[in-house]
């Protein structure tokens, strides 16, 4: 089927490719697109049209047109045309009930007629109401492009690069090139950007980087698809060498398999060796038609016409078609018999990215284009893009002459014929924006770039204007279809691994996120691993708090200012727990203040707060400008808590401290070795037995954590992970900010009251909170435990008067205290020591008692012991 | 949004390398009414103009300063830090 080899031919014919093609295997070369392959082994009809089904064959070839979009290796509206021909891919069709030859829903191109045109099924598909759904659900899987694999996962990586160029060059044709040169001479540093991966080759001095420029976007910032690679690219200046868009006619027929543009028969002879066809047609409104009248002939077609519009005025064109290919064309009445019909009306510079820099674009009557003027600073425009597009006739509107036969596409991706957009001017759609949303012109996979110009056209010719008049639509990035796994891009927030994160995996701990941290949930047993904490020892890595240096002679009135905690008072060795407030009264984050000597405290913040915690204490200190200084040392130290009985008597072992109670109370801090590491002890306890708090060099976290598991080994000592650390807290009440507080809560209706110093002078949130104070409680937080030991869900409703009325926090099963218990937003009248309250539980409703006090240990004895 | 923001330390950076707060606001000095709290807390003056916002370079030198920007355009007029005021 291949033609001897051609002048300028890409072809490798000693490598052949094999792939499939509906199951049936296919041959190609190395060095040919999918498309080209296909035309190779006589496929003509590539696709069947979006809304009628009909046939389509390859008409642009360069990746502009949607006729060549088939699924490949399960990957939807692939334009193969474009895409190298890679071995063993599957190929399929797509849009299709049936075959591409046989097609059942082309019933719509012959009875479609009355029904099918442009916003028809909005207008009457609607009633009854009720059953616009199945309606829906009917046209989705009539109409369209191919379908997405919802199974398929994530088998596709794509990444995002920042690049910098002082020069880019958006296109390496002939202008492009030259730009480039020029830029190089004059000693800049040149990138140039072509989709074209046949004219890689690079110039002297500059680099040519292969993907599609998607638009100037604010700032100059061009965002380039290379594939799975984004490349945003940031210039001191652009140069848009992005060339000419060969513009389709219209006439009856013109969607033909058989009819294309110069360019595609360009390639498939020159490129690929393939004849386009035996017997052709020529009608051209400028060169490029003309100049692939000699490639054809030398590929044995027989150029049977050719109509050179600028010399020869033509009425009427009429495409003849027979199985959706063309048989023939009526030119004015005289039918020529042909099976290939390559037409040229002319080319459109490619505007569009000057156009979203904020460049004008104004219609040249002469030539009949839109070109681009007032460009903005440092965007450049050469060649075709600029206009420069040759000596060309204004062709006309359409060439529907008097007896119309064929539908007669104005936009062949949505399959709006000139009667679609006639019928939306005759409804009263007077402005160009407006058609174009009620036809959808210009809004299918090309995204106008073959139908933006003739629809303006014929748009002037029906109001009786010209184009200057109807003007343009907005041009908007992205310039060319793009797969939105590549604007997704890749996540860049990074997971947070603790310096002994190593050794929860060898230990089998089910990991879970927490933020942007990886955290041990449990270790296989989270009520066994509660329960060891309260017999005898329990380990958990709690390096992921966030962990602050606040220093200064200032600190302590920083601190001060806030939080709503008083701080200035506290001896040095000392901890204060404290709870961060908005300005609005809003509980932010909680955490652990020591002071650890008179200019330097050491702050805790929740594992994922402690970003947005940094960054709020230097925002105000940017406002204040006070002496001090704040360092976040989250990543530079690991924390390790051990808690219960023989919490005390591991220390012993690891430490030369005194350690007794009366030495080191409860919240007391101190700078100690443990097992030999220098570190800080908090002694602290969240999970409600006697616990210290260790904090070293991420460096020794895990010859920490191995040293107490060693010497606690007799004593118990087991890890803990998150999940019985939430039961241990809720035991105690403690609260967990985000589970049991929101965006909405504070201090004083979140029941911790002595937390707000109000007699202070300021603080952040003190106004709110005075204002909280002023206009009553709404409601409150409380503990709650279930009359028979139901756990319900968090989230769960709590019932007064038979209306929701109140929310549930948090809830577990407490073996230690062998009860369900919780936490829940209640309104203030039930905030009372044994109020009853009703409980949704999976649809029904439970009784719970409410508890003011810790559920375990409420005067804190063992705690302080 | 994709513009330019310099920051003073580093000069021109993409903008999603910022976070910002909004615009500058005055803390109503001691004890306000709810009204002046709720203005301040609630009504900004979200101008289309020139405004004067908090920015801070949140992924570069992390430091906190006010720009002046125009609203309409994001072209930024000028940069300041606090510190240097």
């Amino acid at each position: 089927m291949r033609l001897p080899q051609q002048p300028g031919e890409r072809l490798d014919r000693e490598r052949p490719v094999e792939f499939t093609f509906h199951r049936m295997k296919v041959r190609g070369f190395e060095g040919d697109t999918i498309a080209s392959a296909l035309f190779g082994e006589g496929q003509r009809v590539f696709s069947r049209s979006f809304k009628y089904h009909r046939p389509r064959g390859l008409l642009c070839c360069q990746g502009t047109c949607p006729n060549c979009m088939l699924t490949v290796d399960g990957t939807p509206n692939v334009r193969t045309c474009v895409t190298p021909l890679t071995e063993g891919v599957h190929v399929e069709a797509q849009n299709v009930r049936g075959s591409l030859g046989n097609d059942l829903l082309a019933i719509t191109d012959k009875i479609g007629g009355p029904f099918t045109p442009v916003g028809f099924y909005y207008r009457t598909m609607i009633r009854p109401r009720r059953l616009w759904p199945l309606y829906e659900k009917f046209l989705r899987s009539v109409a369209g492009l191919g379908s997405v694999d919802k199974h398929r996962g994530r088998e596709q990586r794509y990444d995002v690069e920042h690049r910098h160029a002082e020069i880019l060059v958006i296109g390496a044709g002939t202008a492009g090139r030259a730009a480039a040169r020029q830029h190089v001479a004059a000693g800049r540093q040149v990138i140039v950007v072509e989709t074209d991966p046949t004219r890689m080759d690079a110039g002297e001095g500059f680099e040519v980087v292969n993907g599609t420029a998607l638009g100037v976007v604010e700032g100059g910032l061009v965002p380039v698809d290379a594939g799975a690679l984004l490349l945003r690219y940031r210039a001191d200046h652009i140069v848009v060498a992005a060339g000419a868009v060969e513009q389709p006619l219209i006439f009856p027929g013109n969607d033909l398999a058989g009819v294309m543009l110069p360019e595609a028969a360009r390639r498939l002879v020159g490129r690929w060796s393939l004849k386009p066809g035996d017997r052709a047609v020529v009608i051209a409104a400028d060169q490029g038609a003309l100049d692939v009248v000699p490639l054809l002939e030398q590929a044995g077609t027989d150029v049977v016409e050719v109509v050179d519009l600028r010399e020869q005025r033509l009425r009427q064109i009429a495409g003849k078609g027979r199985a959706g290919r063309i048989a023939g064309v009526e030119l004015d009445g005289r039918r020529v018999p042909c099976d290939l019909v390559v037409m040229s009306g002319g080319r459109q510079p490619a505007y569009a990215l000057l156009a979203h820099a904020g460049a004008r674009v104004e219609y040249d009557r002469e030539r009949g284009i839109f070109a681009p003027l007032d460009l903005p600073d440092g965007i450049e425009v050469v060649g075709a893009a600029a206009g420069e597009v040759g000596d060309t006739t204004v062709p006309a509107a359409t060439f529907n002459g008097a007896a119309k036969k064929d539908k007669c596409f104005v936009c062949i991706c949505e399959d709006v014929t000139d009667k679609d957009v006639k019928r939306a001017i005759a409804e009263g759609f007077d402005s160009i924006e407006l058609a174009k949303r009620y036809t959808t012109v210009t809004m299918g996979p090309c995204q106008g770039k073959l139908c933006h110009v003739p629809s303006i056209r014929l748009y002037a010719r029906e109001n009786e204007t010209d184009e200057a008049t109807i003007g343009t639509t907005t041009a908007r990035p992205p310039w060319q279809p793009v797969e939105l796994g590549l604007l997704a891009g890749r996540p860049h927030e990074p997971a947070q691994r603790t310096s002994i994160h190593h050794r929860h995996k060898e230990l089998g701990a089910k990991m879970m996120w927490t933020g942007t941290w990886r955290r041990p949930h449990s270790y296989g047993d989270p009520a066994g691993e509660a329960k060891n904490v309260h017999d005898t020892l329990g380990v958990i890595d709690v390096s992921t708090l966030g962990k602050l240096l606040v220093t200064g002679p200032d600190a302590a009135e920083f601190l001060e200012r806030l939080y709503p905690n008083r701080f200035g008072d506290m001896k040095p060795g000392r901890i204060r727990y404290g709870v961060l407030n908005s300005d609005a009264g809003r509980i932010m984050d909680d955490g652990t203040i020591a002071r650890l000597s008179e200019e330097d405290y050491y702050v805790t913040t929740t594992s994922t707060g402690a970003g947005a915690v940094v960054e709020w204490f230097e925002w105000w200190n940017a406002i204040w400008q006070m002496d001090v200084h704040i360092v976040d040392v989250t990543g530079a130290l690991a924390a390790v808590n051990v808690a219960g009985p023989n919490a005390r008597e591991l220390m012993t072992r690891l430490t030369d401290l005194d350690v007794s109670n009366e030495a080191f109370t409860y919240l007391d801090a101190k700078h100690a070795h443990v097992a030999g590491v220098p570190a800080l002890l908090l002694r602290i306890g969240f999970v409600g037995e006697v616990g210290y708090e260790i904090h070293l060099p991420s460096a020794y976290g895990e010859y920490l954590w191995d040293s107490i598991l060693e010497s606690g080994a007799d004593l118990g000592a087991k890890p803990f992970g998150l999940e019985p650390q939430r039961i241990l807290r809720l035991e105690k009440m403690h609260i967990l900010i985000g589970q049991d507080t929101d965006s909405e809560s504070n201090v004083l209706e979140a029941s911790m009251p002595w937390i707000a110093k109000l007699d202070k002078d300021d603080f952040v949130g003190k106004w709110a909170l005075e204002h909280v104070l002023e206009r009553g409680f709404r409601e409150q937080l409380v503990g709650f435990e279930m009359e028979n030991g139901v756990v319900p869900l968090e989230g769960g409703q709590i019932v007064v008067d038979g209306r929701p009325g109140g929310r549930v926090t948090s809830a577990r099963w407490s073996d230690q205290l062998g009860r369900a218990i919780g936490m829940a937003w209640v309104p203030p009248n039930l905030a009372e020591e044994d109020a009853e309250l009703t409980v949704k539980v999976n649809g029904s409703v439970e009784k719970a008692r409410v508890r003011l006090r810790p559920f375990f240990d409420p005067d804190g004895e063992r705690l302080r012991s | 949004m994709s513009f330019l923001l310099p920051c003073p330390n580093c000069g021109p950076r993409p903008v999603d390398e910022f976070t910002c707060t909004g615009e500058v606001t005055i803390r109503p000095k001691s004890s306000p009414t709810l009204r002046e709290l709720t203005d301040y807390l609630y009504f900004k003056r979200n101008v289309a103009g020139i405004q004067q916002e908090w920015w801070c370079h949140r992924q570069g030198c992390e430091a906190w300063f006010t720009a002046e920007r125009d609203t309409r355009t994001n072209e930024v007029l000028s940069v300041e830090v606090p510190a240097e005021r």
